[in-house]
């Protein structure tokens, strides 16, 4: 600086770390962060969380939450993705060790050949374990075999202040229930045990069925839920209160010997210019997926991917959404309010500002298995918003109403906005999960929805 | 509770090996390159024994590497840069490994160039690591394989070794000794049929650069250990460059006149 003398440049404190961009899926909000951290080794993690500040640190995966749930605006974060080593396998058990930062993708390239599959999946497979554990993520067999935490059998976690801290159910079995969906604020997971389960091979004995509203629906997932382990529906947030859409149903299939070879998809290489995406394009493309899908409805055996991870064959789709990036909106309400559900699909369908793949799941009755797990019994609908100021915000404020007074929730790993009042409404227990934090642990989202420092 | 088996899962069908590559020893197992290129030779059914100083990274590193499908895993624990390992460490391998017909050597070290430049220790410590450690350890591994007439010498220097740069020169000098050390080594080998490879690596997202300057646009260690296995695997290139588009960089980098690049300050 001119005119400054060398003395007092030496007193200023070292100069900063050059801040880093790191976005969330939904390129929603545009942070920067003080410094990441990259540890390649769990022997490192210790020394990061002992220096740090507190309230500094949020551990991070393969930021595939939308929002800001594994965001920390102006802190650090620590970036778990080179802490991929699988520890141990028991295959006469399923019993897997593995660190944080593994991705269910490299769970299914090691043990599906084998004959093992994950116990629950998310609609992406490129999600670390840390992050399905930290969100507690529910996938198309909620109905028989609850989240993702309930087969977490045992974890290591690293404390600021307790150093490595064994949780399973007769140690510790409160620290982990709070740190199953605990969006990452009560540590830094090790490893964890996983239960995977036998399956004959890679192969899903699938079914496609169109249906026209939503008490269709509801029928043909009541008579699903105990004949398929998978179920789950596209739904076209164009056509409003009549709800049409497709239900996919299926089972893994027996073994029939034919190998899978994998391919790789294209991949999205820029964020698409905004007017790409209007809602003439999206319901010329709804009507041709609705179109499409129900001229080839029925069963047929289909490959493991393509029944879970439509999406993951397109590889960086969020830049579809252009470079204001998206928000996503995934609540429950419960199914004695089937008439709130009905207006929320009617209040979308009316703003035209819906999206591709509305995803409506029933929720079985599995009892939560974190302290802040989102899933409860109930419908629940995921869909995607293009982020367009203002605007866009306003309706999802109209739709958050709806959700609160419906007794709904909202699903924090999907959040950018929702208010200190929802989140209270659908976590009331979230006062209880304080003393479970870890001390040196914030996020963007905790900050928001609790007005915590 | 935990036991760790190991799967001995054939060879993916796409892959067809022209060299005999079986048994690898890798020295700097625990190195960010190391890492991912074992993952894939673990793929591959192949045996490896893994040297590096930390024995609980080891450990670790040898648990995925079982579970991932090598079919043997076995590891010693010493520091690389101090010579008077080397003759245990070769000793080692030699007993518990016969035979084995690859040697990778990954480790190198990178400090800040500024300290280097003021502090002779770190200046030396830069050069043993990088360069007369790995030439030391080299003529014991060149040796063994001269005597048996068969195996594979693979060794990671880098693209700053073909040019001394103002911001790095001391690591990119030590690298260049090394890429000039495996030049005669090649030479030497030729004749009995004794493969040397000199892998130049562009930056690459490792533990080593996070502190460079966009770190996050370098190479992705994943891809650049795809090029490597590949070359361990065929009979060709002498030198790799990776990401490939390197060669052509560094070729134009060295047709730059001393006159004008002494001005450049990268």
């Amino acid at each position: 600086m001119p005119g400054q003398s060398a003395a007092t440049l030496c007193k200023q404190p070292a100069a900063p770390r050059p801040t880093e961009r790191i976005l969330s899926w939904g390129r929603y909000p545009k942070i920067a962060h003080q410094h990441v951290h990259k540890p390649a080794w769990n022997d490192q993690l210790p020394e990061i969380l002992k220096t740090a500040g507190p309230g500094s640190l949020l551990p991070y995966g393969l930021g595939r939450s939308y929002g800001d749930s594994c965001l920390n605006a102006g802190r650090e974060l620590i970036d778990c993705h080179r802490l991929n080593r699988i520890l141990g396998f028991d295959d006469s058990t399923g019993m897997l060790r593995c660190e944080s930062g593994v991705s269910l993708s490299d769970i299914l390239d090691v043990f599906l050949p084998e004959g093992w599959f994950l116990p629950v999946t998310p609609g992406t497979r490129f999600v670390t374990v840390g992050g399905a554990i930290a969100n507690d993520v529910h996938g198309k067999n909620h109905h028989c075999a609850g989240t993702f935490g309930a087969h977490v059998r045992q974890i290591g976690l690293h404390r600021s202040d307790d150093g490595l801290v064994i949780c399973n159910a007769e140690e510790n079995p409160d620290m982990l229930r709070a740190t199953i969906g605990g969006l990452g604020l009560t540590g830094v997971i090790a490893w964890a045990d996983i239960q995977l389960r036998r399956v004959a091979g890679p192969w899903i004995d699938a079914e496609s069925i169109p249906f026209q509203s939503l008490s269709a629906f509801l029928d043909l997932s009541r008579d699903s839920n105990d004949r398929f382990e998978y179920t789950v529906a596209w739904l076209d947030c164009f056509a409003g209160k009549t709800a049409r859409g497709i239900f996919f149903r299926g089972n893994h299939a027996a073994d029939h010997g034919k190998d899978l070879h994998p391919k790789r998809g294209p991949k999205l290489p820029f964020a698409l210019p905004e007017w790409m995406l209007n809602r003439y394009s999206v319901r010329a493309f709804n009507t041709a997926y609705y179109k499409i899908h129900t001229a080839k409805k029925g069963a047929a055996i289909v490959p493991y991917d393509s029944f879970f991870y439509p999406l993951d064959s397109v590889r960086q789709w969020n830049l579809l959404y252009g470079r204001q990036g998206f928000l996503q909106y995934q609540c429950v309400i419960p199914e004695s309010n089937i008439g709130a559900f009905e207006e929320l699909l009617e209040r979308i369908a009316h703003s035209g500002m819906g999206s591709f793949l509305g995803v409506l799941k029933q929720f079985g009755s599995a009892p939560p298995a974190g302290m802040l797990s989102f899933p409860r019994p109930g419908l629940t609908i995921a869909l995607d918003f293009a982020m367009r100021g203002e605007r866009t915000l306003k309706l999802m404020q109209s739709l958050d109403e709806i959700v609160q007074q419906s007794g709904g929730a909202l699903y924090p790993a999907k959040d950018a906005r929702m208010s200190p009042a929802l989140f209270d409404a659908s976590f009331p227990r979230w006062r209880d999960f304080i003393p479970y934090m870890d001390p040196k642990m914030s996020s963007s989202f905790w900050r928001r929805v609790t007005g915590a420092q | 509770m935990m036991t760790i088996t190991a799967h001995p899962k054939t060879a993916r069908p796409s892959h067809t090996p022209v060299t005999a590559m079986k048994k690898i020893v890798i020295l700097g197992a625990t190195s960010g390159i190391a890492l991912e290129v074992q993952r894939q030779l673990a793929r591959r059914g192949c045996e490896l024994l893994l040297v590096a100083r930390s024995p609980q990274r080891l450990a670790e590193t040898q648990a995925d590497l079982a579970i991932r499908g090598a079919q043997q895993v076995s590891t010693y624990s010493a520091d690389l840069a101090s010579i008077e390992q080397h003759a245990s460490i070769f000793d080692f391998a030699q007993r518990t490994f016969p035979g084995f017909d690859t040697v990778l050597l990954a480790y190198g070290s990178m400090h800040n160039q500024k300290d280097s430049e003021t502090s002779v220790d770190i200046l030396m410590e830069e050069l043993q690591v990088n360069f007369v450690s790995a030439a030391a350890l080299l003529t014991l591994f060149a040796a063994d394989l001269e005597r048996r007439r068969t195996g594979c010498l693979a060794v990671i220097t880098s693209v700053a070794g073909d040019r001394g740069r103002r911001s790095n020169y001391v690591y990119g000098s030590a690298k260049g000794a090394l890429s000039l050390f495996l030049q005669g080594l090649r030479s030497r080998l030729h004749p009995v049929g004794v493969r040397v490879i000199t892998i130049k690596p562009g930056p690459v997202q490792t533990p080593m650069t996070d502190h460079l300057p966009n770190s996050a646009r370098f190479a992705d260690p994943e891809r650049v250990a795809r090029d490597i296995v590949h070359a361990l695997e065929r009979r060709s290139p002498d030198v790799l460059y990776t990401p490939k588009i390197w060669r052509y960089v560094m070729k134009a980098v060295q047709e730059i006149p001393e006159t004008i690049f002494k001005r450049f300050s990268f």
